[in-house]
């Protein structure tokens, strides 16, 4: 059974980037919403978590959230999806469960 | 698909209910049906008729109120997280599903009870904030 993991924290406020991680089972997705697309950017604190992760399970990041803190311009790590909502709910349909890290 | 959606942020704490109000949009947008929004704990800021502001000033209630008119979709206020935070809730209000007037058009409140009822109906249960 995939998950689709939804991570809204900056990984600078909260570790629960760092736990979803840990706890994502191969097959699921990570998508980083909100405050938590801090993370997708390269040489963010969570980069080599990440990176090491993305061999294992997708990681997506929210394009709009990306741009309204003024990354629309910006690449995100290698291996980051750049999706908009109607991928958002692709994913949460795709995935038999969606679960909220806060 | 159905699903089923909570919110549990105040619009005025955090992008939570900003991020679920396009998600809805979006699903509905889609060809998705949404069973039940559920504004569960300071969610059910997203609900108060904010008679005090601007007609032109954004407001997330009327956004809501405006998506349920459209697509008739059903939105509940917690009424235990309501009355925690001092919304006058009439002892009535539950059976009658009757908003107060301090409640937005398009919502009404109702107990956990219509949050199961939501989760057995929906495919897909997703939340926001918190």
């Amino acid at each position: 059974m995939s998950v689709l993991h939804i991570v809204n924290r900056s990984p600078c406020e909260s570790r629960s980037l760092e736990l979803c991680l840990a706890r994502a089972a191969a097959g699921d997705t990570v998508l980083l919403i909100e405050n938590a697309v801090y993370a997708a950017m390269r040489d963010s604190i969570a980069a080599r978590q990440i990176e090491t992760a993305l061999g294992r399970i997708a990681v997506c990041v929210l394009e709009p959230d990306l741009a309204a803190r003024g990354f629309a311009a910006a690449a995100p790590l290698e291996g980051i999806a750049r999706i908009d909502y109607a991928g958002f709910v692709e994913l949460s349909v795709a995935h038999r469960a969606a679960l909220s890290w806060c | 698909m159905k699903f089923a959606i909570q919110v549990n942020s105040s619009p005025y704490q955090s992008q939570a209910s900003a991020t679920a109000y396009q998600f809805v949009e979006t699903a509905l947008r889609k060809g998705h049906q949404v069973v039940r929004v559920f504004f569960y704990h300071e969610g059910i800021y997203n609900g108060l008729h904010d008679a005090a502001s601007a007609d032109d000033d954004w407001s997330i209630a009327r956004c809501w109120s405006a998506l349920a008119k459209d697509h008739d979709i059903d939105l509940v206020l917690c009424i235990s997280a309501a009355q925690q935070r001092g919304l006058p809730v009439a002892e009535t209000a539950g059976h009658t599903g009757k908003a107060e007037s301090n409640v937005a058009e398009g919502f009404h409140l109702a107990g956990l009870g219509q949050w199961v009822d939501a989760i057995i109906t929906a495919d897909r249960v997703v939340s926001f904030g918190g």
